[in-house]
């Protein structure tokens, strides 16, 4: 019952149309909460106790550093999918993922750098989690360096999936042992960039964000995912007819 | 306002974390269009050169 | 033949073939000894700063030497044919993947385990440090064959093989280097080592499990 379903959907010429519908209405959506969260970051949020005004990095830095593992999990999932039920909508799914992950995980390094400057100094802490996002970004660019050594498309998804499998298994590792060392190594001094204890009114624009932050990647990842089915069917009779059909 | 800009003496941190941050997102927007875009007008030129031999 | 005499018969065949050519062995070794000499040409001859970052260097070293030798585990049957034939025969997948993946660890980690221990000498490593990094090796050096064995898997024969294998391979390495760090750390102040032992064990088991299915799931998915 629900085989033929899938099917449909997946099949890429339906993918495709419900991806151009929807993507300007997520689109949209991830805009305003936006422009809503940066709003509460920036104002509704009183300043910290501790950090003053500088806490509020963290309402780009802790969504982008949540995005980075998330991301990872559905591309490791849409890789699975790919390789049980052999659908080729998930291989692009989750060759689509890979650039949006690694981005959020940049994103997470160059705001946790800039905010670990003013509260110790160095443009740079080897704390647990820096560390842990620098050993993500590794794992999402030699995923992305797999991808693109192999020229046929099916076995660069199937291979990629395989490796997105590994690392989805080894993440959890790699964060425990990352912990660990921390804690063998820790100064006097506390290197986690902590969150400032909650207020709910700095709670509120954290989650806005977070989902802006969701929203955008569903956006942008329907936004590849067209051109990852163009490109895959391209000589098909339903490209064809679409590119030399509308002149927009 | 100028105590919003001024960010309690941390300006340049938190304005250079939302710009990265914002730069890195339209980033993000710019690359995937302009292939979408590219990859289209690829097919169409392909698609007319074959029209044109038959 | 049944599916044990295949997976001897196929390390014994790994092992003869391995020890053919004895360049393709030593020079591991001779890498690990070179990179171990990087250590007190760049931090001074001193004993003190030596003995303090020895187990670091020699698990660094042991991993760079580690993902070097890592390419030679499937190569020269890729490259003469043979691998597609193991894949073929009626045997299943796994036994003879972990027939390859032994005979590899025999020519390679087993090697560079004993061999560190004698570097470790260089390095002024102390006396109650000897187990301890013996005990990690033993433990680690399989994981990283076995680790590894997906990479290789996954890039045999590409191009850019090499190059790509070490940089999928390395953030991969990197708990098996914390915890073995940390046990010899804590073995040299005189702490226990039960708590990582445990944990490179859990990893060992781990990877003993999963790894040999990834890697014939991914051979097979190379090999079209």
């Amino acid at each position: 019952m629900l085989g033929p379903t899938i099917d449909k959907f997946a099949a890429p010429k339906n993918a495709y149309s419900v991806a151009c519908t929807l993507s300007p209405w997520f689109a949209w959506i991830s805009i305003l909460l936006f422009a809503g969260g940066v709003y509460g970051g920036l104002f509704y949020a009183p300043p910290d106790y501790d950090q003053g005004e500088a806490y509020r990095i963290l309402y780009v830095h802790v969504p982008a550093a949540w995005m980075s593992m998330f991301v990872y999990v559905v591309m490791a999932g849409a890789g699975a999918c790919g390789l049980i039920w052999k659908v080729k909508l998930m291989d692009a799914v989750a060759r689509s993922c890979a650039p949006l992950g690694a981005s959020f995980t940049l994103l997470a390094l160059i705001t946790g750098s800039i905010w670990g400057k003013p509260m110790w100094g160095t443009w740079w802490v080897w704390d647990a989690r820096l560390t842990s996002e620098l050993i993500l970004l590794f794992l999402y660019l030699g995923y992305m360096a797999l991808q693109s050594s192999i020229d046929d498309r099916r076995t660069a998804a199937r291979a990629g999936a395989i490796l997105a499998l590994v690392g989805v298994v080894n993440i959890p590792i790699i964060h425990f042992s990352v912990e660990w060392w921390n804690t063998l190594h820790q100064g006097p001094t506390v290197t986690k960039l902590d969150e400032p204890s909650i207020h709910v009114t700095m709670l509120i624009p954290l989650l806005i964000m977070s989902i802006a932050y969701t929203t955008f990647f569903i956006t942008m990842l329907m936004v590849r995912l067209r051109a990852e089915i163009l490109d895959q069917e391209r000589n098909t009779t339903w490209v064809r007819e679409l590119v030399l059909g509308g002149t927009d | 306002m100028n105590e919003f800009l001024h960010m309690g003496g941390y300006a340049a941190y938190v304005w250079s974390a939302y710009g990265i941050s914002l730069v890195i997102l339209i980033t993000n927007i710019i690359l995937p269009i302009r292939r979408e875009q590219a990859l289209l007008h690829d097919i169409k030129k392909k698609l007319q050169r074959e029209e044109h031999k038959s | 033949m049944g599916a044990y005499q295949a997976f001897t018969a196929l390390l014994l065949r790994d092992l003869k073939l391995g020890f053919r050519n004895m360049g393709d062995l030593l020079n591991p070794l001779l890498f690990f000894l070179m990179v171990v000499t990087l250590f007190p040409l760049a931090l001074g001859p001193e004993k003190s700063v030596l003995q303090e970052h020895a187990p670091a260097v020699i698990w660094v070293a042991s991993l760079l030497a580690a993902s070097i030798s890592l390419d030679t585990m499937f190569r020269s049957d890729m490259e003469d044919g043979s691998l597609e034939q193991i894949l073929l025969s009626p045997y299943p997948d796994i036994i003879l993947v972990m027939a390859k993946i032994l005979a590899h660890w025999l020519m390679t980690g087993a090697p560079l385990t004993i061999f560190a221990l004698l570097l470790s000498v260089l390095l002024y490593l102390p006396g109650e440090a000897y187990l301890p990094l013996l005990g990690t090796l033993l433990l680690g050096t399989p994981i990283l064959s076995l680790v590894g064995s997906v990479a290789v898997a996954l890039t045999v024969g590409l191009r850019s093989g090499g190059m790509l294998l070490v940089l999928l391979i390395l953030p991969l390495y990197m708990p098996v280097l914390i915890f073995a760090i940390s046990a010899v750390n804590n073995a040299m102040r005189g702490l226990s080592v039960a708590g990582e032992f445990y944990f490179l064990s859990g990893m060992l088991i781990l990877a003993l499990t999963l790894a040999p299915f990834a890697t014939a799931y991914a051979l097979k998915i190379r090999m079209g």
